[in-house]
């Protein structure tokens, strides 16, 4: 294997890994665009953060600034229960989502730790209305038997504010 | 068009409607633009967010666009966004820090002051030009109660300290939570929804839907306790009891009964984790050290979801929120939401709050969706035409409770009485219970 000039030895070739992370978020679309929500919680390690920061602040942290949606893993499961159950509302009926992630970049790996940007456009179409969410992922993976698993996954929105899309209450 | 016929009011038999074409037709909301949003005093900013000389925050109010700014006098102003040349925005910023605006077009330049500090090619100008009557315009009234500035556009407006009126002691009752002073947190939630103003407005003041539209929080808040979401609702304080109060100028109240919701100050909830338990008694001690029993139980253990007329909303629940709203259309309301920390809060706790804040509310929470949902729903459903009037009767037969649409009858009474040119409506209470509004609010 190539020694990077950092020193840290890539576990695999980088245009493997890329290909393997861009298999990655195709897969992750299709299980969110077909609402198969809880194989898709099955992507995360069970300590797990997912943080959507407002649209005033993408740098914003969760923790320390105001955002849109900061998920551990037990609210994670409790929000998957709550979209397949009937009393999401806003999710009553299900909207249809289709998602396009693209412009896959690995940034950093270390160890069994791999970073990932990515580009989304989500619609959601629901009441006649279709509502473009525009913006990019940052994902932290862990290498967890040997498989990618998600430890945080970011969204942050393009968006200047939520106009008119008025919520995040599918998966973003 | 007859405002006073779109209120139908009847106390002999304790019936309150409201007709939906207030909702729905745009001369309405024409009207509203000039009477309610052009006469009322409007929230536009907290003191924190401009600490320093020089600090601005773009703002629109009432459609205006404003800088808010403190100046290098230490003074807080509001500016309208338009250089007084031609027109263009002086401020193209969200934030930040400035000593002078110098327009792009032409170059004019104001200081932090507002005052018109430099001309290019002074030379094409006279020697009297009056640079003066040319400094940034400000709205006819800014002024502050305890750090919230609010804007007025009406010359005749009255003072803010009497516009206020009950609010102030609800004001009081949960700026008085921090000894060091309170300080809006980074990140501001922004969202239009396909709605009334004034269906956001009644929703806010509402409790009545909690129990059926938000089950899924309770069940999530539940699982902490192993409970069953019907019992942790209960312990949330959201069946039965409390209050509602109408507070005076058509601002309201609705106040649980002292309950188990999770509240940073301060009232522990499982959710919070066994770790936080400490802390939050310490914050909790404090407060009853410093206000005793009795109102230090209604801080720490009761909620408020409180409007000030028409369109600023503080919920006091399960983290304190500042949400303003204002109508972009007659079927379209733009909203704006900060959270409100102590300013000497440790980190801990300001990640509860703010964990505990998006849990339920904003526009990714496990609640207020489907609230939005629901007003959405509401306005799609005034199409229908054929049902004419929506009822606000809940609670007229009763001393009001919290899930009773007292505060909302009050709200509807003021914009009445706005719509009808008038400053103040005649009375905000019921007639059975007359009085039990101002004069019990917060006591």
């Amino acid at each position: 294997m190539p020694e990077k000039s950092n020193g840290r030895v890539a576990r695999r070739k980088p245009a493997d890994l890329e290909r393997e992370v861009e298999r990655f978020f195709t897969m992750e679309a299709a299980l969110l665009d077909e609402w198969r929500l809880q194989d898709w919680l099955g992507l995360f390690t069970k300590d797990a953060r997912y943080w959507v920061p407002t649209t005033d602040l993408p740098e914003g942290q969760a923790g320390e600034t105001l955002g849109l949606i900061d998920d551990d893993f037990t609210r994670l499961q409790a929000r998957v229960d709550r979209l397949l159950s009937r009393h999401a509302h806003r999710e009553f009926p299900w909207s249809r989502t289709r998602r396009f992630v693209t412009n896959v970049r690995v940034n950093e790996t270390n160890g069994d730790e791999v970073k990932a940007m990515a580009s989304f456009l989500v619609y959601r179409i629901r009441n006649r209305h279709v509502d473009p969410y525009v913006g990019h992922y940052e994902y932290v993976f862990r290498r967890v038997d040997g498989e990618l698993r998600i430890h945080r996954r970011t969204a942050i929105l393009d968006l200047e504010a939520l106009d008119p899309h008025a919520t995040v209450s599918f998966i973003l | 068009m007859d405002i006073e016929s779109l209120i139908a009011e009847d106390p002999a038999r304790e019936t309150f409607r409201v007709h939906r074409s207030v909702m729905t037709s745009p001369e309405i909301y024409e009207l509203e633009r000039k009477l309610v949003f052009g006469r009322s005093w409007l929230y536009i900013g907290h003191e924190s967010e401009i600490e320093k000389p020089g600090d601005f925050r773009r703002r629109e109010v009432a459609g205006r666009p404003l800088i808010f700014i403190r100046g290098k006098d230490g003074v807080v102003r509001v500016f309208f966004n338009t250089c007084t040349h031609w027109g263009a925005k002086v401020c193209r910023l969200d934030q930040g820090n400035a000593t002078s605006f110098q327009c792009f077009y032409h170059a004019w330049t104001f200081n932090n002051l507002g005052q018109l500090i430099a001309i290019p090619d002074a030379g094409g100008y006279p020697e009297n030009f009056n640079r003066a009557e040319l400094a940034l315009k400000s709205p006819p009234h800014v002024d502050n109660y305890r750090g919230l500035y609010f804007v007025n556009l009406d010359p005749d407006a009255q003072p803010l300290i009497n516009y206020l009126d009950g609010a102030r002691d609800y004001m009081d009752l949960i700026l008085d939570q921090s000894e060091a002073g309170w300080r809006v947190v980074a990140g501001t939630q922004m969202y239009t929804v396909r709605a009334n103003w004034k269906l956001m407005a009644t929703n806010s003041l509402d409790t009545y839907h909690a129990p059926p539209l938000h089950t899924t929080y309770f069940s999530y808040m539940a699982k902490f306790k192993g409970l069953d979401q019907q019992s942790e609702a209960d312990s949330f304080g959201i069946r039965a009891g409390g209050h509602g109060r109408s507070l005076g100028n058509g601002h309201g109240v609705g106040e649980s009964a002292p309950s188990g919701v999770a509240r940073p100050i301060a009232h522990w909830h499982p959710m919070f984790g066994e770790a936080a338990r400490g802390e939050i008694n310490r914050v909790r001690q404090r407060i009853f050290e410093r206000f005793g029993p009795e109102r230090a139980g209604q801080m720490c253990d009761t909620f408020r979801l409180f409007l000030i007329y028409p369109n600023f909303v503080f919920h006091d629940v399960m983290a304190i929120t500042l949400r303003y709203f204002e109508p972009v259309g007659p079927d379209a309301v733009r909203l704006t939401v900060y959270a409100l920390a102590p300013k000497d809060e440790s980190q801990e706790q300001l990640e509860r709050r703010l964990n505990n804040f998006v849990s339920f509310l904003g526009p990714g929470g496990f609640a207020h969706p489907d609230d939005l949902e629901a007003i959405e729903s509401c306005q799609d459903g005034f199409r229908s035409e054929a049902v004419e009037w929506s009822d606000f009767s809940k609670g007229m037969n009763r001393d009001p409770e919290v899930m009773d649409e007292l505060p909302m009858r009050a709200f509807w009474r003021q914009w009445q009485a706005q719509m009808l040119g008038r400053e103040r409506a005649a009375r905000f209470d019921d007639l059975k219970f007359a009085g039990n509004g101002v004069a019990a609010a917060g006591k």
